[in-house]
């Protein structure tokens, strides 16, 4: 059995979320880069510009990329050969990001209570998904999300009938409900199957795969262009102001579901995605 | 490209047009949520604001903490339609210029035509660059909310776009190519 203290957890996430808050994943990067050449609407280009050097800038003084440095969510991978020792694998992380908001001058934005509203002051707890896997491995994802883009998801219980239309009109819905707010170019996550929760949690999981990697799947990853396709035809445009690029892509997974069901789940990531993966 | 700074009066409101990109320099407010619900009770109440609104320029923005050597920490544009509740009010009170992200309700739009306000959106989630933007940062109330205190700005070459101006003409409404 593969022995892992959490006091490295802890050390490790501290730093983890400082990084993730200060260096644009290399893919979101890129593919802003691309945005910037092909966008034809002068203003959204320059905005595209800004968007890039703030990357620059904030990559160079370990600034915070955006002001809002979310809440923070955590998918850990755990390997059933894993023993971790020295106290819970959730409270480790929540000190490490507990410690990373400080040290970092990063924004504390997680309230207490969802009713009364009373600010916690170190951006804990986090989020933590984990899912139990062969092997002696420990992976945690960690993906601090901001709210702008977050409040602009949306789940629907489709009929079966409805189909591939059904899903691809939902998808469209919820990408023009959002306009401008979740700061476009957005990259799109979408869950398709299982229930209401797994749906959910598959379209936050599509967020973290790489932009510009399509599902392995030759159907799937036709329809993901299909629908980056059509968004970016949309014309919303980069912080809603027009031009050829709403999203910078679209991912797409699936699960096995009921034959009464047809769960649909789209969050949306900003440009400003931001996730770092710790393998240890 | 123009540059605006406050005080503005209503003939620079109304030279303004959806869709120009503009500079913003010199003086600015900043507050979000809480700081707009305490100015709101204010004035419904009838006592005195922390600043006079008239010909002002309010900025949507919850910082980062400031970094050792800076004025302010990452300052990037927050949601303002979250500000819809309290903005006509204020423009009501002589404000004339709001910068945050994302569309405003038809409210706030009738108050911007009645008194003569622009709506101008800058790039969310460019904290860092908009922070390099910002010279001078002071709290001026409510300090016990943090970053959600209201703060004085200085700022210069801060790019805006017109995102509604003061006909009501709204770039998220306009036909998109
Ligand atoms: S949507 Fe993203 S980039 Fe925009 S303000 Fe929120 S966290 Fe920042």
């Amino acid at each position: 059995m593969r022995q892992i203290k959490v006091d490295l957890i802890e050390e490790r996430v501290a730093q983890a979320v400082i990084d993730a808050n200060t260096v644009l994943p290399k893919d979101v990067h890129g593919a802003l880069q691309t945005a910037r050449e092909r966008e034809t609407h002068p203003a959204a280009r320059r905005f595209l510009q800004i968007m890039l050097e703030n990357a620059d800038i904030a990559c160079r003084d370990r600034m915070a990329l955006c002001q809002d440095c979310g809440m923070v969510v955590a998918h850990v991978k755990l390997g059933q050969e894993v023993q971790l020792i020295g106290g819970s694998l959730e409270t480790a992380i929540n000190r490490g990001i507990s410690t990373g908001y400080q040290r970092g001058y990063l924004r504390k934005s997680v309230v207490r209570d969802p009713l009364a509203r009373i600010n916690t002051g170190d951006n804990t707890p986090a989020i933590v998904h984990i899912s139990l896997v062969a092997g002696d491995v420990l992976q945690i994802t960690l993906m601090p999300k901001g709210a702008g883009s977050e409040n602009m998801g949306q789940l629907a219980m489709l009929k079966p009938s409805a189909g591939v239309e059904g899903v691809k009109e939902f998808i469209l819905q919820v990408v023009r409900a959002a306009a401008g707010n979740p700061c476009p170019p957005v990259i799109v996550g979408v869950g398709i199957g299982g229930n209401m929760e797994k749906a959910a949690l598959l379209a936050k999981h599509a967020l973290l795969r790489e932009v510009g990697r399509p599902n392995e799947s030759p159907d799937l990853a036709e329809l993901e262009t299909e629908m980056l396709t059509r968004i970016n035809a949309s014309g919303i445009g980069v912080m809603g102001i027009g031009g050829n690029n709403t999203a910078l892509a679209v991912n797409i997974e699936t699960y096995p579901t009921h034959i009464a069901c047809l769960p649909v789940a789209v969050n949306l990531g900003c440009h400003s995605t931001r996730r770092i993966k710790l393998e240890f | 490209m123009k540059t605006i700074r406050a005080p503005l009066e209503l003939e620079d409101i109304r030279s303004l047009q959806v869709g120009d990109e503009v500079l913003v320099e010199g003086t600015i407010y900043a507050a979000r949520d809480q700081a707009h619900q305490r100015m709101a009770e204010a004035i419904r109440a009838g006592r005195e604001l922390p600043f006079d609104l008239r010909g002002q320029i309010i900025y949507y923005v919850g910082p980062c903490p400031a970094p050792p050597g800076r004025v302010i920490g990452s300052a990037g544009p927050t949601t303002s339609g979250r500000m819809d509740a309290y903005a006509p009010l204020l423009i009501a009170r002589g404000l004339r210029v709001m910068i945050g992200k994302g569309s405003r309700n038809q409210e706030v739009k009738k108050a911007m035509r009645e008194n003569g306000a622009v709506y101008l959106l800058t790039v969310g989630g460019a904290g860092a660059y908009l922070a390099e933007r910002i010279t001078a940062a002071e709290v001026i109330a409510y300090p016990e909310l943090g970053p959600e205190a209201l703060y004085r700005l200085e700022v210069r070459d801060f790019p805006c776009i017109v995102a509604i101006d003061a006909e009501g003409h709204d770039i998220y409404e306009r036909p998109k190519e």
